[in-house]
C-alpha cells in the first residue's frame, strides 16, 4: 500500500484541533493576515470595555458601602437631581468612543471585504453535513488544501439549507445560502492544520459538519493537489474506495458493523437486506450505484429517507472504487489479508 | 394589622379586613371574565410563570446534554428540539409579554390614579391570546415538536420533517396580537387617563418606557405577523416567498424576521429599565438623577431600534455598504442605554441606600446590563463581530440581555410590587439567599460562554470538540444553582401568600401613586383621583415603625 493512503485515512479520522495552541487568553491563534487586524479591534474594545465595567462596578459598590442605609428612614445626605454638564459629558464621551470602535471595526471589514486581484478560486459547497471544495483543475475534495501567504477567495454556495463556514484561526465566517454565492478570502500565514465549522444551525448533524484546513509550505500545496486529484495513479481501486467512504460516507455510515444514520458498511455486500415496501434485495454492484446515486429509490428498513443524491459529484470510475472496497469489507479476516 | 397606617386619606375604617380586588368576588368564573387590569395581572403572572418554568426545564436539559461532547442524555434531534422550545418559549411566552403585560398590566392605571386600563376587555382578550399561544405551543411539541430553533429561518423552518413547525408558528402568530392589543391599551391609557396635573415629565418613568415598547409593539409587531403568516402558507402551499428552490428569497425572510425580532429585544428590556428607574430611587430614597434624559433615552432607544436590524446579518451576503450602515446606526443605540446607566449610578451617590431584596436586584441589573451592553460594542463592529457571529459569545451577550438584564428587572419588579399585589411580605432573608443563587449561578453558566465563544465554539452545538468541556461543565454547573435560586424563591413566594405577614400601603417609601392605596388595592384603586406630585419626591414620606410602613408626614394617618 502507497504510503499516503494510511496518512490520509488516519487524519481523516481525527481533526485537527478547534482552537491549537499559540492563541491569546481570549482569542484562538492567528493563521490569516486577518486575525491580528480583528484580534487588534477586539482588543482595543475589550480595554476599553474592561474600563467601563469596572468603573461601573466600583462606584456602583463605593456608593453603596458610602451611603448605606443604617437605620430605616434614614434621609439621604445630598439631593442632587439633575446637571446638564455631567449628562453632556456622558453622552458626548462614550459617543466618541462608539464612532472609533466603528470606524476600527469598519476599516478591518473593508479588507475582509475586499480580496486581491489575483486570488486563487476555491468553490465550497454546503450540503448536510459536509462541505465540498472544487479546486482550480476541477478536483473535488472535502478538505480545504492551500498554499501559505498566497490569497485564496472561496465561493460560498449551499445545495439545501443555509450553512455558515467558519474558519476560527482565520477569523472569516461567510453564509452559504442556497440560490447565490458568497463570497470571502483570507490569506494563510501560518503552516499547519486548522479547523472549518459550520456556524448556521442545518439539522441533526449540524456540530458534526467540520473540515479540514491545511496550510502548505511553498511547493507543497501543488503537490498535495496532483496526487489527490488522480489516485488511481498511485493506489487500487479499493484503496480509493476506502478513502472516498471516509471522506463522503463516514458522516452517516460506519464500516465497523454499527449502524448509524444509515446502515453500516461492513458485511454487506453479496447480503440480502430488507427494504421499505419493497421486496428484499442482494446487495450487488447495480445496487450500490443507484443507492449512490438515487437514494431515494430503496431505502433499507429500519432508516429514513435523508441520504442526498451524489449525482455529479462522484465519478464512475469513484463509484467503482467505492464498490470495490465494499467488497473488501465483506470479506472474512483471512479473505482480506493479502 | 389593619391598613389603618394606609396613606391614603380614603382607607376603609379599621376593624374588619378591608375588601380587596382579591377578595371583592369569588369564584372560578369571576377570575375567567374579569375585566379588572389587577385580576387579569395576576392571571399573566402566573401563566408567565408557568411557561418560565417549562423553559427553564429545556434549558436544565440542554445544559445537561452539553456536560459531555456527543451524547449525554438524549440523541441529537431531541437536543435540537429542546434548545428550539427553551428560546421560542422563553422569547415569545416569557420574556416579551413578561414585564408589561404582567407587572405594568398591574401597575400602569394605579400610576396614573385610574380605575382600570382604557380598554378593559381588550385586556382580557390579550390575555386570552397569550393562552392560544401558549396552548399552539403545547400542541406544536405533541405534534412532533419543531427543531428550527426560535429564528424559524429559511429553508430549514419549510424543509424539516418535524410536525410542530405550522402549530408553533400560529401560537407566535396568536402571541403577535396579544402583544399588539397590550401597546394599544397602554398608549391610549396613558395619553387619555393621566389625572390633571400629571404632565408627561410628572410621569413616572415606569410609564414612559413602558410607552416606548407599547410604540414598538404596534409598529414592529405586525411585520413579524405577516412574515409569520408568509412562511406558514409557504410550508402548507409550497409557494416561493422565501424558499430558493421555489423562487423566493431566504434573505428576505431575514430582514423581515429581524425588522421585528431586533426591535422585540427593546420590547424586552425597555420595560425592564423602567422598573429599574422606579426600584433605585426609592431604595436610595433620592429623587431620579436626570429624569428627563432618562425619559427621551426611552424614546431615542425605540426610535434607534427600528434602523438597527441589519446588524444580525453581517456576515449572510447582504451588501457591503448595507452592513456598514447598520454597523454605524447600532452604535446610535449604545448612547442613550449608556445615559441610563450613568444617571441610575448618579441617584445612588449620596442616597440612603437600602439593600432589601427589590434593591439586589436593580443592582445586579446595573452589573449584568453593563457587561450585557458592553459585549455588544463588540458585535457591533464589523470585523470582530465576523469572527464572533453564531458563535457561543452570542448566546451569552443575549442572555445576559435578556436573562441578566430583562429578567432579573422582572424578578427584581416582582419583589418590588409582590407586597402590593399579594398584601403579603416575603421573607427578606429567603429572598436574599435566593438572589445570590440566582446572580452566581447566572454569572457561573453565562461568562464561561463568552470564552467559548472567543475561541470559535458555535452555537446549537450537540457535539463540541473536547477542549471546551471544562467550560461547558462550569456552565452547566451555574445552570443548576440558578434552578436551586429559582426553587427557593418559589417556595417563599408562596409561602408568602398563605402565611406571610400582611403589607403596609407603603413598605419601601415609593412615591408613586401605587403605594398611596392600600395593600392589596380595592377594585377600583382609588375612591376618588389622588393628588399628583412629584413621583420621585420622597421628603414628606415618614418611616412608621408600627406598621413598617412608610406615612405621609404631610397627611398623618387617622
Amino acid at each position: 500500500m502507497n504510503a499516503l493512503l494510511p496518512n490520509l485515512l488516519a487524519q481523516a479520522t481525527s481533526l485537527p484541533s478547534i482552537a491549537p495552541e499559540g492563541g491569546s487568553a481570549w482569542m484562538p491563534p492567528q493563521a490569516s493576515g486577518h486575525a491580528a487586524e480583528v484580534d487588534a479591534v477586539f482588543y482595543f474594545i475589550y480595554w476599553v470595555s474592561v474600563f467601563f465595567f469596572v468603573l461601573i462596578v466600583a462606584l456602583m459598590v463605593y456608593f453603596v458601602l458610602r451611603y448605606r442605609r443604617r437605620v430605616e428612614g434614614e434621609l439621604p445626605r445630598l439631593h442632587s437631581s439633575h446637571s446638564l454638564a455631567l449628562e453632556v459629558t456622558w453622552t458626548i464621551i462614550p459617543l466618541i468612543l462608539v464612532i472609533v470602535m466603528f470606524y476600527v471595526g469598519f476599516r478591518g471589514f473593508m479588507d475582509l471585504a475586499n480580496p486581491p486581484g489575483q486570488a486563487m478560486d476555491i468553490y465550497v459547497t454546503g450540503q448536510k453535513w459536509l462541505w465540498t471544495f472544487k479546486y482550480p483543475n476541477g478536483h473535488d475534495d472535502t478538505e480545504l488544501h492551500v498554499p501559505i501567504d498566497t490569497p485564496v477567495r472561496l465561493i460560498l454556495a449551499s445545495n439545501d439549507v443555509i450553512h455558515s463556514f467558519y474558519i476560527p484561526a482565520f477569523r472569516i465566517k461567510k453564509d452559504a445560502v442556497p440560490g447565490r454565492y458568497n463570497k470571502m478570502w483570507f490569506r494563510p500565514t501560518r503552516t499547519g492544520e486548522y479547523l472549518a465549522l459550520c456556524s448556521e444551525f442545518c439539522g441533526t448533524q449540524h456540530s458534526d459538519m467540520r473540515a479540514r484546513v491545511v496550510v502548505h509550505e511553498p511547493g507543497l500545496y501543488e503537490k498535495w493537489l496532483t496526487d489527490v486529484s488522480d489516485p488511481f495513479k498511485t493506489h487500487t481501486p479499493a484503496e480509493v474506495g476506502a478513502l472516498l467512504v471516509s471522506r463522503r460516507c463516514s458522516g452517516c455510515h460506519t464500516v465497523d458493523g454499527r449502524a448509524h444514520v444509515g446502515p453500516t458498511f461492513r458485511g454487506i455486500f453479496g447480503h440480502e437486506v430488507g427494504i421499505k415496501g419493497q421486496p428484499s434485495v442482494i446487495v450487488d454492484e447495480n445496487y450500490i450505484r443507484e443507492s449512490i446515486l438515487t437514494p431515494s429509490a430503496k431505502i433499507v428498513a429500519g432508516f429514513e429517507n435523508v441520504m442526498p443524491t451524489f449525482k455529479g459529484q462522484l465519478k464512475d470510475q469513484e463509484i467503482t472504487a467505492i464498490i470495490e472496497y465494499l467488497k473488501t469489507l465483506s470479506k472474512s479476516p483471512e479473505e482480506r489479508s493479502p | 394589622m389593619t391598613t389603618i397606617d394606609a396613606t391614603s386619606p380614603f382607607a376603609p375604617p379599621a376593624g374588619d379586613p378591608p375588601v380587596n380586588y382579591l377578595t371583592a368576588t369569588r369564584g372560578l368564573r369571576s377570575w375567567l371574565f374579569t375585566i379588572d387590569h389587577k385580576r387579569i395581572a395576576v392571571m399573566y403572572l402566573v401563566s408567565i410563570l408557568t411557561a418560565f418554568l417549562l423553559g427553564g426545564i429545556f434549558a436544565l436539559l440542554v445544559r445537561t446534554e452539553l456536560w459531555t461532547p456527543g451524547r449525554t442524555i438524549v440523541d441529537a434531534d431531541r437536543y435540537n428540539q429542546f434548545f428550539t422550545l427553551h428560546g421560542a418559549i422563553m422569547i415569545f411566552l416569557v420574556l416579551i409579554p413578561g414585564t408589561p403585560a404582567a407587572l405594568g398590566n398591574f401597575v400602569l392605571p394605579i400610576m396614573l390614579g385610574a380605575k382600570d386600563l382604557a380598554f378593559p376587555r381588550l385586556n382580557l382578550l390579550s390575555y386570552y391570546l397569550w393562552v392560544a399561544g401558549a396552548v399552539l405551543a403545547v400542541v406544536a411539541i405533541a405534534l412532533g415538536s419543531v427543531d428550527t430553533g426560535w429564528t424559524f429561518y429559511v429553508p430549514y423552518s419549510t424543509t424539516t420533517s418535524m410536525g410542530g413547525v405550522v402549530p408553533i408558528l400560529t401560537g407566535v402568530l396568536m402571541l403577535g396580537f396579544s402583544s399588539i392589543f397590550t401597546g394599544l391599551n397602554f398608549i391610549v391609557t396613558i395619553h387619555k387617563l393621566r389625572p390633571p396635573g400629571m404632565g408627561w415629565f410628572r410621569m413616572p418613568l415606569l410609564l414612559w418606557s413602558l410607552y416606548a415598547t407599547a410604540i414598538m409593539q404596534i409598529l414592529a409587531t405586525p411585520v413579524l405577523a405577516i412574515t409569520l403568516l408568509l412562511l406558514i402558507v409557504e410550508r402548507l402551499l409550497q409557494l416561493g416567498i422565501f424558499q430558493p428552490g421555489l423562487g423566493g428569497d431566504p434573505l428576505l425572510y431575514q430582514h423581515f424576521f429581524w425588522f421585528y425580532s431586533h426591535p422585540a429585544v427593546y420590547i424586552m428590556i425597555l420595560p425592564a429599565m423602567g422598573v429599574i428607574s422606579e426600584i433605585v430611587p426609592v431604595f436610595s430614597r433620592k429623587h431620579i438623577f436626570g429624569y428627563d434624559f432618562i425619559a427621551m433615552s426611552s424614546i431615542a432607544i425605540a426610535m434607534f431600534s427600528f434602523f438597527v436590524w441589519g446588524h444580525h446579518m453581517f456576515v449572510s451576503g447582504q451588501s457591503t455598504l448595507v452592513a456598514t450602515i447598520f454597523s454605524l446606526l447600532t452604535y446610535s443605540v449604545s448612547i442613550p442605554s449608556a445615559v441610563k446607566v450613568f444617571n441610575w449610578l448618579a441617584t445612588l451617590r449620596g442616597g440612603s441606600i437600602s439593600l432589601r431584596t427589590p434593591m439586589l436586584y436593580a443592582l445586579a441589573f446595573i452589573c449584568l446590563f453593563g457587561l450585557g451592553g458592553l459585549t455588544g460594542l463588540f458585535l457591533g463592529a464589523l470585523a470582530a463581530n465576523v469572527h464572533l457571529h453564531g458563535t457561543y459569545f452570542i448566546v451569552a451577550h443575549f442572555h445576559y440581555v435578556m436573562m441578566g438584564s430583562a429578567l432579573v428587572a422582572m424578578l427584581g419588579g416582582i419583589h418590588y410590587w409582590w407586597p402590593k399585589i399579594t398584601g403579603r411580605l416575603y421573607s427578606e432573608r429567603w429572598g436574599q439567599l435566593a438572589f445570590v443563587f440566582v446572580f452566581i449561578g447566572f454569572n457561573l453558566t453565562f461568562f464561561p460562554q463568552f470564552l467559548m465563544g472567543t475561541h470559535g465554539m458555535p452555537r446549537r452545538y450537540y457535539n463540541y470538540p473536547p477542549e471546551f468541556q471544562l467550560l461547558n461543565q462550569m456552565s452547566t454547573v451555574g445552570s443548576y444553582l440558578l434552578a436551586v435560586g429559582f426553587v427557593i424563591m418559589a417556595v417563599y413566594l408562596l409561602h408568602s401568600v398563605f402565611a406571610g405577614r400582611p403589607a403596609p400601603a407603603n413598605p419601601w417609601g415609593g412615591a408613586t401613586l401605587e403605594w398611596r392605596c392600600a395593600s392589596p388595592p380595592p377594585t377600583h384603586n382609588f375612591d376618588s383621583p389622588p393628588p399628583v406630585g412629584d413621583p420621585y419626591d420622597y421628603r414628606d414620606l415618614v418611616y412608621n415603625p408600627r406598621s413598617a410602613g412608610y406615612v405621609s408626614a404631610a397627611r398623618p394617618a387617622p
